[in-house]
């Protein structure tokens, strides 16, 4: 019943500590622009506009879309605001893409940004809970005992975290628009950073970065007639589950591993590993990305480490992860997800420039929040499903 | 478009909860699953509505999902407004044909924070939020706009709000109810002129979940169900000096595609929560002067923000439920001086 | 008309927005629990599993968790890290140990700071207990228990914890 749905335009701001060369409206249209471009479109094309972001302390503007309403090309038409934590880049997608699927709308931008250096995202992310004892500084805190648990389980090697590190910030020196890009970065840089939370590195965090990411997305008939080849969305997922009860596991979340079994089995993929070209997915701490080669059902329980010890993930592997640099290299809170959507989606249409993985064909972009917890996924395809 | 029916609806208000965030919606949610005849994992979708910065927590609706039934994991989504942006959302998902049914519910506890500060940073950061205008002051000047243009008094607005509490006595989960005369009203000091107290929303704790299914599911769960015919929102610019802040063009506009024309209305339920917007919303949405306007009490008395416009939509749906009145319109806004708008046209079977 | 001036580039505004929190039900009784130097925990009714620090509801079936059952000081690390980052928030030296530890009697870990070991020798499995601060500074606040710290008992094997790591 759904209608199909295709990406038409795609933009992205270059990611930085402080984009303190814009202003918010100012960012938004960075991005916003590039994809109208990409497109050959106007902001008077659109229909109605999704925006997503992580909490609003992070910028100290209460339900700031509201203030861009007009910068962003929205007035008078409906404009949506997604929070699901971090993985709200990619649950924004989902609205967006829902909107074109139920035949509301010909053409929707949506755009997922945070300008984090306006306040302070590591205190925000520090803020506990009221009445509850604030333990540890930072996202990475919460996460580092979670990864201990994972090495205890899978007995992957110490140095998984680094090797993936690694490839990632190898990766982002062929993306113009990453944050972070160290052109002299090898192993030993990473192995002698500063360990931030055991057994997290310095070189194995994620960046706080301002940035937006913009997509164009349009039914199947304006899709087909747009001026490049449109990325086709072929299935979609999310799923949620609580942050802490008796028995669950955090380490390799139900609720990824439920999402990652929908969208395969709306996109009729049997075997992930070798279905799926290439996959964008959210590692904020680099072992994240050896836990969810797992969860995605890519690698055995236990053995998502080997991926990376095999060179599996590499640009040039069988199944090359995080092309762009990844959340690794560029982390604006709100727009990570939607930039793992979107690099997803440039590659099926061959826009990935230095980073392109040949005939990718079908790719996956994925997003995570909270304690593990909210995952938004999404398959893009060359073509139509 | 399918059709889309709401089989349920619960709320809870008051004016200060000494409950947290969850104990207060966790009643609710669970009220309008037992209503709706669903069982919790047989609701296909889950979207809530919700502010960090009102509650004063990043990442607030997080804690809420204990109380919601997110185990086995759900399908669940989350928009940092009202929630009835979330019905929205719910209702889109609907549409798409991946799911049946779904559970909407928002909170709010206003208690918490000094709302006049908190409600200053919802405006333009760069030069507007260092004046640390309070809310109440920038309806204000609405409404003193206003009342010029539209050759409107204080009186009319007193008398909105009079009526307004006078209906809320039959209403259990109004905050502010009573019956107060319009001359003394207006003997009253001035809060921030041209408005008084009583012109002013009643600041509430509340939470409201509200189930809806698609048509033959929904005929299979309630004796009446109630159909969402239209709904639609829209944004106008925020700019105080931009727009025409005595005119909604964005409810206009939401109200024409919901399609609040097309048939006789018998009552609305407009998230007004100040007494001049009332009489702005009814001459954006064209309504009739013979239309009853919030029977239950509407924003003035009741109004946790971030829940209050699914709980216009929810009394909408409960009245009509119950068989006083046919079809009704409900309505939800959003910033300051109604930028954003949601309008909803409800029949019942 | 020219502006000679160096454009703005930002504006810095301060915000202060002070919230009163309620604790709830749940937080109440874990907080009063504390001044009087005990751990309560809640669980929805007899047999089921105790959520320490008590949230309200049981996550897995969203039924209210409001009895209350003391759960132990003691308990065991189900995973840990060294924190070097600081934060304003908290006053321990760095590096220091959070560990979440499962204390007797309760389902779910208990989020803390580990003190009094050395680094190399914190483990999954090793057996802790609540440091609590002085009677006179007991109160109705987290901050009565100070940390956690070592004790003399046998490690619990990995197969026991794994569960709740």
């Amino acid at each position: 019943m759904a209608n199909l749905c295709g990406v038409i335009g795609i933009g992205q701001t270059k990611y930085d500590a402080k984009r303190i060369d814009v202003s918010m409206p100012g960012l938004l249209r960075e991005a916003a622009l590039r994809a109208l471009e990409d497109a050959q479109l106007t902001f008077a094309d659109i229909d109605a506009v999704v925006i997503g972001k992580a909490p609003d302390m992070f910028e100290g503007v209460m339900l700031p879309e509201n203030y861009l309403a007009d910068a962003i090309g929205a007035t008078g038409k409906p404009l949506l605001r997604v929070h699901t934590a971090g993985s709200v880049g990619g649950s924004t997608a989902n609205v967006a893409i829902s909107l074109i699927q139920a035949g509301l709308h010909e053409r929707v931008l949506t755009i997922g940004w945070e300008k984090q250096s306006e306040s302070n995202a590591m205190w925000g992310l520090s803020l506990s809970p009221p009445f509850s004892v604030a333990v540890v500084a930072g996202a990475g805190g919460y996460f580092a005992p979670l990864i201990h648990a994972y090495i205890e389980r899978s007995g992957a090697p110490e140095d998984t975290g680094i090797r993936t590190a690694l490839k990632d910030r190898q990766n982002a020196l062929k993306n113009p628009y990453a944050h972070l890009q160290i052109p002299d970065i090898d192993f030993d840089k990473i192995a002698n950073s500063p360990m931030l939370w055991d057994p997290i590195r310095y070189l194995e965090s994620c960046p706080s970065s301002d940035g937006a990411c913009a997509m164009v997305l349009a039914t199947e008939k304006l899709a087909e007639r747009a001026p490049t080849p449109p990325a086709w969305v072929h299935a979609m997922a999310m799923r949620s589950e609580p942050n802490q009860f008796p028995g669950r596991d955090a380490v390799n979340p139900a609720a990824g591993r439920k999402a990652a079994a929908d969208l395969y089995k709306q996109g009729r993929i049997s075997n992930p590993r070798k279905e799926i070209d290439c996959a964008e997915i959210y590692v904020p701490f680099s072992w994240f990305e050896a836990m969810w080669m797992e969860n995605l059902g890519f690698a055995p329980e236990n053995e998502g480490w080997k991926m990376v010890y095999e060179g599996a993930t590499a640009l040039d592997g069988d199944l090359p992860v995080n092309m762009s640099g990844g959340v690794l290299s560029s982390n604006a809170i709100g727009a990570s997800g939607m930039i793992r959507y979107a690099e997803a989606a440039m590659q099926v249409r061959g826009q990935a420039g230095e980073h392109q993985v040949d005939g990718a064909r079908k790719t996956l972009g994925h997003a995570y929040g909270g304690g593990s917890q909210y995952f938004s996924m999404c398959l893009f395809g060359k073509d139509k499903p | 478009m399918r059709d889309v029916g709401i089989v349920s609806f619960a709320q809870s208000n008051a004016l200060r909860e000494v409950r947290n965030e969850v104990e207060i919606l966790l009643p609710v949610v669970k009220e309008a699953v037992k209503q709706s005849g669903l069982a919790r994992t047989e609701i296909d979708f889950t979207c809530s509505g919700s502010s960090d910065f009102l509650q004063g927590q990043p990442f607030a609706f997080v804690m809420a999902l204990d109380g919601v039934g997110a185990w086995p994991p759900i399908k669940e989504s989350h928009v940092e407004m009202d929630g009835a942006w979330a019905l929205y959302e719910a209702w889109v998902k609907i549409q798409t044909g991946e799911v049946e049914s779904a559970l909407i519910y928002s909170f709010g506890k206003t208690s918490p924070g000094d709302l006049a500060e908190v409600l200053a940073l919802q405006l333009d950061p760069y030069c507007v939020t260092q004046l640390w205008p309070d809310a109440d002051s920038v309806a204000g000047i609405q409404a003193r706009l206003y009342l010029s243009r539209a050759r409107k008094s204080e009186r009319d607005l007193a008398e909105v709000a009079a009526r307004s509490r006078r209906d809320a006595r039959a209403n259990p989960h109004a905050v502010a109810k009573g019956d107060f005369d319009v001359e003394k009203l207006l003997a009253e000091p001035y809060r921030t002129s041209p408005l008084r107290d009583h012109d002013c929303p009643t600041n509430s704790d509340g939470a409201t979940a509200m189930v809806i299914a698609a048509g033959d599911l929904a005929r299979e769960l309630a004796k009446r169900p109630v159909w969402i015919r239209g709904i639609d929102h829209r944004i106008d610019p925020p700019a105080l000096g931009v727009r025409d802040l005595t005119r909604a063009p964005s409810a206009q506009i939401a109200a024409s595609k919901a399609g609040v024309g097309r048939d006789k209305i018998d009552f609305a339920e407009l998230d007004a929560p100040y007494s001049h917007q009332e009489l702005i919303l009814c001459e954006a949405l064209g309504l009739r002067p013979d239309v009853r306007i919030n029977p239950s009490g509407g924003s003035l008395c009741t109004r946790a923000l971030f829940s209050c416009g699914l709980n216009r939509i929810g009394d909408a749906f409960a009245r009509i439920a119950s068989g006083d009145g046919d079809r009704a319109v409900a309505h939800a806004t959003q910033g300051h001086c109604l930028q954003q708008n949601l309008v909803c046209v409800l029949e019942g079977e | 008309m020219s502006d000679d001036r160096a454009p703005i580039k930002s504006i810095t505004t301060p915000v202060r927005l002070e919230y009163d929190f309620t604790a709830g039900q749940a937080a109440t009784l874990f907080l009063r629990g504390l001044a009087q130097k005990k751990i309560i925990g809640a669980r929805t009714g007899p047999g089921q599993p105790v959520l320490v620090p008590p949230r309200g509801a049981d996550p897995r079936t969203s039924e209210l968790a409001q009895e209350a059952v003391e759960v132990s000081d003691k308990g065991t690390v189900v995973t840990y890290s060294v924190i070097r980052v600081p934060s304003e928030n908290i006053k321990f030296d760095l590096p220091y140990v959070c560990v979440n530890v499962l204390l007797d009697g309760a389902a779910i870990g208990f989020f803390h700071v580990l003190q009094n070991c050395p680094l190399d020798k914190v483990r999954i499995g090793m057996r802790v207990r609540a440091k609590w601060v002085s009677d006179d500074k007991l109160a109705p606040t987290v901050a009565s228990i100070e940390y956690f710290e070592p004790i003399d008992e046998p490690d619990v094997p990995y197969e026991q914890i794994k569960e709740n790591t």
